[in-house]
């Protein structure tokens, strides 16, 4: 990790350069006819807390409007298929495993860390490969990772089924709510409720898929969109090219984090995923049913799908959505975190109501945190 | 003696006798431990001083690793506690040591666990007077769980609270953030990183006294353990009923464990620390201060910074109709809150 290098990313002189460059492109655009604030929406779950945390919110003009879009895993996870995931702590000798985030997370009447509290077996991994070994050690015991995320945790979740299998483990399996970030992008180009100007593109996850899925935003809706990275001089340049983009009318998808993503992505990652997964619908919360939006295990891998496996249909109890949580609608970008009703009283960190306020990545809880009032 | 502790270690017979007799007391004890007495009597004549007064604490001890780069629980038991003690300027004298020892804990760790600690001890200038040891069986502990109480004897006139905290005054840290927190997530997940990263486990009483020394009206010491120096910082602005300002810049950090931080996705704020101690002092006094810490013996001060100052809610800064709590101006210019840990730290899904 050379980090000075990655120092420069944080440069306060740089980040105020481009400050100075993304105020002179906003008066241009003031002084045009029928000048509006623009909305700038990100959709990834590190940006979110990226600009909150930097403050870059305060630095930025007036009329440029930094929004939250459906860019948190944890978040965009429907609450039934939150409820299945507790369902599968019920079935016996089994362990669920999963990424950190989804333990707070609340079903409809339980989450995993209460269930791990009553003594149901739940453990947290940092990787697929974990649970996989926790499979060989303990050949009783069935092992169901909780395979949640966008592409940069698909490919990991897609070897690891490939190793399973070529290892012929028959105690591990996947309980997928994996996503598609690009489907649920176009279902968001499309909603009329919602007037985007530019689009921050996820850094993560354009390691993995590259520029090229995302062209139908800029050839089929003429949105300017950009690629960002997390430091501040990374999103301050996003923003400046998202502006430069608006003042000369013109749409097309940019790379503004090259030491990172390129156009054609992570070929091997990508081949990985085909190989293992293919795309199915999802739900997904605020944005309902998305064809194409999940990646759920292929045919020739149905013993590791947990969904198929197990009867998880008896075990998971009625799905009750949260009463006046707006999750769905902050997700959507249509309402800021502190406009909900609940924010900040009945739902805090501490007793979160929907999962923006649980994931550490959710809009909610990185609003309430650095408390951003809109 | 068998190679594990069993149950019979904890019977009160004549293998709990040996256990403590050959493995414990001759490798720590002294005088007051060895007399054999269900409790230790102390003579303290530096409390005959009129005004000296007795500080008193107590910790518990669980982490896993047993042992991490730069210590071990038992060594942190020693040091925690001494810093408990020491940030109310109190002068560490005595301790005691409760040891929960599960069935099938290996004697030879609980050996190497008593000679660090005979050591940590010395080093810190404290003596183990009193103790007890319990075994639980297999499955009902997590190895050895360590409770450590302390004694120690504050001088005439010096009083340290958070209350004393006055806008104007300079926060001082002793030393680099987080590197506590990082070793063991690092070591428990069995995550490794290009630079080694080691605890900072260390006793601070000499520390604060030189602090104390340069700086006579210190208002306040904290060792920013669990919940890191966001706890720390929150809780000295509501005991005194004003704002900490913290310079994001001016807070120093080992790029490794920065590195490693963004990567999990935690807070550096949040992270905990086993070496380290704020000082809040008043500002003529911020460079003696800052000078004494840099000095202080063992070297672990010598990254010490004024890495913020005490504020009034009314500070032009900051947001209108704040609370008394921490906030942290950014590399940017801008100004953020710095939020408390909520729950457990988790890493990241992505």
């Amino acid at each position: 990790m050379d980090t000075a290098f990655l120092n420069k990313f944080k440069d306060p002189a740089l980040s105020r350069g481009l400050v100075d460059r993304i105020k002179a492109l906003s008066q241009q655009l003031e002084a045009t006819p029928g000048n509006k604030t623009l909305n700038l929406m990100e959709v990834c779950g590190t940006h979110t807390v990226a600009i909150a945390k930097s403050g870059l919110r305060s630095v930025l003009p007036k009329n440029i409007k930094l929004i939250s879009g459906p860019g948190c895993p944890v978040c965009v996870t429907a609450n039934n298929d939150i409820d299945r995931i507790i369902a599968a702590t019920r079935l016996p000798q089994v362990t669920v495993t999963t990424f950190g985030d989804m333990i707070r997370v609340p079903g409809s009447s339980t989450s995993l860390q209460e269930r791990r509290a009553e003594g149901a077996s739940v453990e947290v991994v940092y990787s697929p490969l974990d649970a996989l070994n926790k499979a060989l050690e303990n050949p009783e015991q069935q092992i169901i990772f909780i395979g949640v995320g966008f592409e940069t945790t698909t490919p990991l979740v897609a070897a690891t089924v490939k190793r399973a299998q070529a290892a012929g483990i028959e105690n591990f399996s996947v309980l997928t709510a994996h996503k598609r970030v690009t489907p649920a992008l176009d279902a968001l180009a499309r909603d009329s409720d919602i007037a985007l100007d530019g689009l921050i593109l996820p850094g993560h996850v354009s390691t993995i898929i590259g520029s090229r899925p995302y062209r139908f935003l800029a050839d089929c809706y003429g949105i300017p969109s950009v690629i960002a990275g997390f430091e501040p001089v990374d999103l301050l340049l996003a923003i400046t090219q998202l502006l430069e983009q608006i003042v000369s009318q013109k749409s097309s998808v940019e790379i503004a984090y090259g030491r990172a993503v390129h156009e054609e992505g992570n070929e091997q990652a990508c081949a990985v995923i085909d190989e293992v997964f293919t795309p199915a619908q999802a739900t997904w919360r605020g944005l309902g049913a998305i064809p194409d939006s999940a990646h759920v295990l292929k045919d020739e891998y149905a013993r590791f799908d947990a969904l198929r496996r197990f009867d998880l249909q008896n075990l998971t109890e009625p799905t009750v959505e949260p009463r006046g949580c707006r999750c769905g609608d902050v997700l959507k970008g249509i309402m800021a975190p502190s406009e909900c009703s609940l924010f900040g009283t009945a739902c805090t960190p501490a007793h979160p109501v929907g999962p923006c306020m649980v994931s550490g990545e959710g809009s909610c809880a990185a609003y309430y945190k650095y408390q951003i009032e809109v | 003696m068998s190679e594990i502790i069993t149950l019979a270690h904890g019977s009160g017979g004549t293998q709990m006798k040996r256990l403590i007799d050959e493995l414990l007391t001759s490798t720590y004890g002294n005088d007051l431990l060895l007399t054999g007495d269900d409790a230790a009597v102390l003579e303290l004549s530096e409390l005959s001083d009129p005004g000296a007064r007795l500080a008193f604490t107590t910790d518990s001890y669980v982490v896993t690793p047993h042992f991490f780069p730069g210590g071990n629980i038992g060594q942190l038991a020693i040091f925690g506690t001494v810093n408990d003690l020491a940030t109310s300027g109190a002068r560490p004298l005595y301790l005691s040591l409760g040891f929960i020892l599960e069935e099938g804990f290996a004697l030879s760790t609980l050996e190497q666990l008593a000679t660090d600690i005979a050591a940590a001890a010395l080093h810190a200038g404290v003596q183990i007077v009193t103790g007890d040891t319990k075994v639980v069986e297999r499955g009902k502990g997590d190895g050895i769980y360590i409770n450590c109480s302390g004694v120690g004897v504050i001088a005439p006139g010096r009083v340290l609270s958070g209350h004393n905290c006055k806008p104007g005054d300079a926060i001082l840290l002793s030393g680099t953030l987080g590197d506590h927190g990082i070793t063991i997530v690092s070591t428990r997940e069995g995550l490794s990183f290009e630079a080694p990263i080691q605890s900072d486990a260390a006793p601070l009483s000499e520390l604060v006294q030189a602090v104390i020394d340069a700086a006579p009206h210190a208002r306040c010491f904290r060792d920013p353990t669990r919940g890191g120096l966001a706890s720390t910082l929150n809780e000295l602005a509501r005991q005194s009923g004003t704002c900490m300002l913290v310079d994001e810049s001016a807070v120093p950090v080992k790029d490794a464990v920065r590195g490693a931080s963004d990567m999990l996705g935690y807070d550096l704020y949040h992270l905990a620390n086993e070496g380290k101690m704020v000082a809040i002092v008043p500002a003529e006094e911020a460079d003696r201060a800052l000078e004494a810490m840099r000095r202080s013996p063992h070297g672990y001060g010598e990254d010490a910074a004024i890495i913020g100052r005490v504020v009034a809610l009314d500070e032009p800064n900051l947001p209108r109709s704040t609370l008394t709590q921490a906030f942290v101006q950014t590399a940017l210019g801008t100004l953020r809150v710095m939020d408390e840990l909520n729950g457990e730290q988790l890493p990241r899904i992505c």
